[in-house]
């Protein structure tokens, strides 16, 4: 999967997720500017992304995401 | 995307989620949707799936629908249960029942249940579903505590779980269900915890064991993560990430089959949990075709894995039935031969006796299925029918919706946990009565049989020496009583549900005349099968409202209808009232009964507003002309 793959995946994970199809994430997106994306949501999609790839993050990244593009970097670092 | 993995492999995949979801929004008719929307929730569901199928259904707002019952459930929670919401309902949804969700503040469930003016109180709930840690009842609890001391921590817990089982009871008339303690504990010693009473594990076991006896005692139900967390592994339940995070208990994986195992008790106390096994019986029963490999060529029995498996199978389904699961058999082959393994195969733990409905022809499966259901003379959505051909299943599915059809493994070792994992039979009580339905329901048939054999209905009626035992609902009655104002869709006039406590309410109350029937014939006792509430209308109390008649679709067409308004206008008149009042309102499922009012005398009220097609009747006491029946009664 290229990180691009990944955001693509992303993008359509948070979309179901807050049932909102104008929603298009970014490298740059920071959660703040997605609307209804609080921090439950935020659990629920890092859920969702464990879920789909098979991945599981650490408690550390979790807290240090600064932007979408970190949670693609390491999602991209873990399925290598 | 890849399929979400699931706990929950005895639901079929489908295919195309997101074209159905679509489907069902493009429906206009908001009954028709929910119906679509009812449907994918038959399907195995991930966790963002569950949670997109959720806001489909929020999105048609509260309403009323026939055929879906509303309930109104608050979650008091010392975790986060926020994520666990949609899949609670999803699962609901999977058996009939919309639910309006309320969670209670994070840890706060003593002051939201204490205090009138939390929101709990504004919601009025009719369950409570208390789902609380381990962590804060065995925190404080040392090491080196003794039996005596540790019993006397965990009484103390027990002790305030049953006020605020009390309070809530107390409070809301709402049925408490308590989840059992989740056990995320590590091994402090090794091996050697079992032997230390503080212990973390053992501190938990011995408060679920101590917990679960006071539920008993209170008739509080449980939902029991702990022993689902066994099966699944609680690897597979507790995320220690989730847990730091965001303080979830329930890990999101597992949250669709927590939703499903909160709505299996949920459905279980409004009398929906399955009542029949329907059993295909070639590769299902037995390894093997009986019409090609004969007596001695099927694999069934010691000496081979397979024969053991399907063994175990057998034995499983005999489980069922001691516990008052009716068996049926539905099986392409030739009537003859498939009974003949029944009587002639050494290896078979199922005897002819145990199946009360035995169907084997070359006839379309969906079909026999509906004269199974008609023979027993129970509902098709009481049925789970089990066979290992994928085509079989889809071909049932596709026809007939309401029966459960689990994913059979391929592999017939599995069989066993896939259909007991699947907890279509859940029950909130066990009795002597359930240990005798099957015998009951084989009774059915032997009915239908004297049936085909009596010259006229009459004939029929009179050839069952049937008599019946009345009186008020009372407190031994209410179980029973509650499951079948809940359940009965068919002979159901106002369709109104009642929680036990609700109904033992209007039981208790005076002004109210409530009446429960039992029906006997020469072949079986049929129990508990019509229930009625009567009452006053507030300005006239001589002038009773009949609120609701339930009558079990086992009896219908024996007059037990007529007996029962002959006895209720009786125990009306004793009591110096004057006249009934009823209102028919009509739904998908009671149609049958669209003539019941007219065909005891009641008259037509004429509305000047017209109310969705329900209609109002009265009936003047003093005019009534006692119905005749082929019924005795038995005086009690």
């Amino acid at each position: 999967m290229t990180d691009q793959d990944i955001l693509a995946l992303f993008t359509k994970i948070i979309r179901d997720l807050l049932s909102d199809e104008s929603i298009t994430l970014t490298m740059r997106t920071k959660r703040e500017e997605v609307p209804n994306w609080d921090s439950m949501n935020y659990i629920n999609f890092i859920a969702a992304v464990e879920i789909e790839l098979g991945v599981k993050f650490r408690v550390a990244d979790i807290e240090s995401f600064e932007d979408v593009g970190a949670i693609v970097a390491q999602t991209s670092a873990m399925l290598r | 995307m890849p399929q979400s993995p699931t706990l929950m492999d005895w639901l079929p995949t489908l295919s195309d989620f997101r074209g159905n979801l679509r489907a069902a929004l493009a429906i206009s008719d908001s009954g028709n949707r929910l119906e679509k929307l009812a449907n994918i929730a038959q399907h195995r569901l991930g966790f963002l799936e569950t949670i997109q199928l959720d806001q489909a259904v929020s999105r048609l707002g509260a309403l009323e629908i026939p055929g879906f019952s509303t309930v109104r459930l608050a979650i008091l929670a010392s975790s986060t249960v926020d994520h666990l919401v949609p899949a609670i309902r999803v699962a609901c949804l999977r058996r009939g029942l919309v639910v309006d969700v309320h969670v209670g503040a994070y840890g706060q469930h003593r002051q939201d249940l204490l205090n009138p003016a939390s929101a709990l109180h504004q919601f009025r709930p009719q369950a409570i579903l208390l789902s609380l840690t381990a962590r804060e009842a065995i925190a404080g609890v040392p090491i080196m505590a003794t039996v005596a001391e540790v019993d006397q921590a965990i009484d103390r817990q027990v002790d305030e779980l049953r006020n605020l089982w009390r309070k809530a009871r107390e409070t809301f008339k709402a049925t408490v269900v308590q989840q059992t303690f989740l056990d995320a504990a590590d091994p402090v010693f090794g091996s050697y915890d079992r032997l230390v009473p503080a212990a973390p594990s053992r501190l938990i076991a011995r408060l679920n064991d101590r917990m679960s006896q006071a539920a008993a005692s209170e008739s509080v139900l449980l939902l029991d993560v702990a022993r689902a967390s066994e099966r699944n592994g609680v690897d597979a339940w507790f995320d220690r990430g989730r847990w730091f995070q965001a303080k979830m208990e329930v890990s999101p994986p597992a949250a669709p089959l927590y939703g499903d195992l909160a709505a299996r008790v949920l459905a279980a106390q409004r009398g929906l949990s399955k009542k029949c096994l329907v059993l295909d019986l070639d590769n299902t029963l037995w390894g093997g075709v009986i019409g090609d490999d004969g007596l001695e060529g099927i694999v069934l029995g010691q000496g081979s894995a397979l024969g053991e498996a399907h063994l175990a199978f057998q034995r499983y389904a005999l489980q069922l039935k001691a516990r008052g699961v009716i068996l049926a058999v539905c099986s392409k082959n030739d009537s003859a031969t498939a009974e003949a393994v029944f009587e002639n195969h050494p290896e078979m733990v199922l005897k002819r006796t145990d199946i009360a409905a035995f169907i084997a022809n070359w006839h379309d499966k969906a079909e026999n299925l509906k004269t199974i259901a008609t023979r027993l003379n129970i509902g098709l959505d009481s049925l789970v029918f089990v066979d290992d051909n994928p085509v079989e299943r889809a071909r049932v599915r596709e026809s007939l919706p309401m029966v459960a059809v689990p994913e059979l493994p391929e592999d017939a070792a599995r069989f066993v946990p896939c259909l007991a994992d699947a907890g279509y039979f859940e029950a909130i009580s066990f009795t002597v009565e359930d240990s005798q339905r099957a015998a009951q329901y084989a009774a059915n048939a032997e009915r239908e049989d004297l049936l085909g054999s009596s010259e006229s209905v009459d004939d029929f009626l009179r050839g069952l020496e049937m008599s019946v035992s009345f009186g008020p609902i009372g407190t031994l009655d209410l179980v029973r009583a509650t499951q079948l104002i809940n359940k009965t869709n068919q002979f159901n006039p106002t369709t109104r549900r009642y929680t036990g406590d609700e109904l033992a309410a209007l039981a208790a109350a005076p002004e109210n005349v409530t009446l429960q029937f039992r029906l006997l014939d020469r072949f079986s006792d049929n129990g508990l099968v019509s229930a009625m509430i009567l009452r006053p209308d507030p300005g006239e109390p001589e002038v009773l409202e009949i609120d609701t008649w339930v009558m079990s679709c086992r009896v219908f067409g024996r007059d037990l209808e007529r007996e029962a308004m002959n006895v209720a206008v009786e125990a009306a008149s004793h009591r110096g009232v004057r006249s009934f009042r009823a209102s028919y309102i009509p739904t998908k499922k009671n149609g049958v009964i669209s003539n019941l009012y007219p065909s005891l005398g009641f008259a037509r009220v004429e509305q000047s507003v017209p109310t969705d097609g329900a209609t109002r009747w009265y009936l003047k006491l003093a005019d009534y002309e006692y119905r005749s029946t082929h019924i005795a009664r038995i005086s009690k």
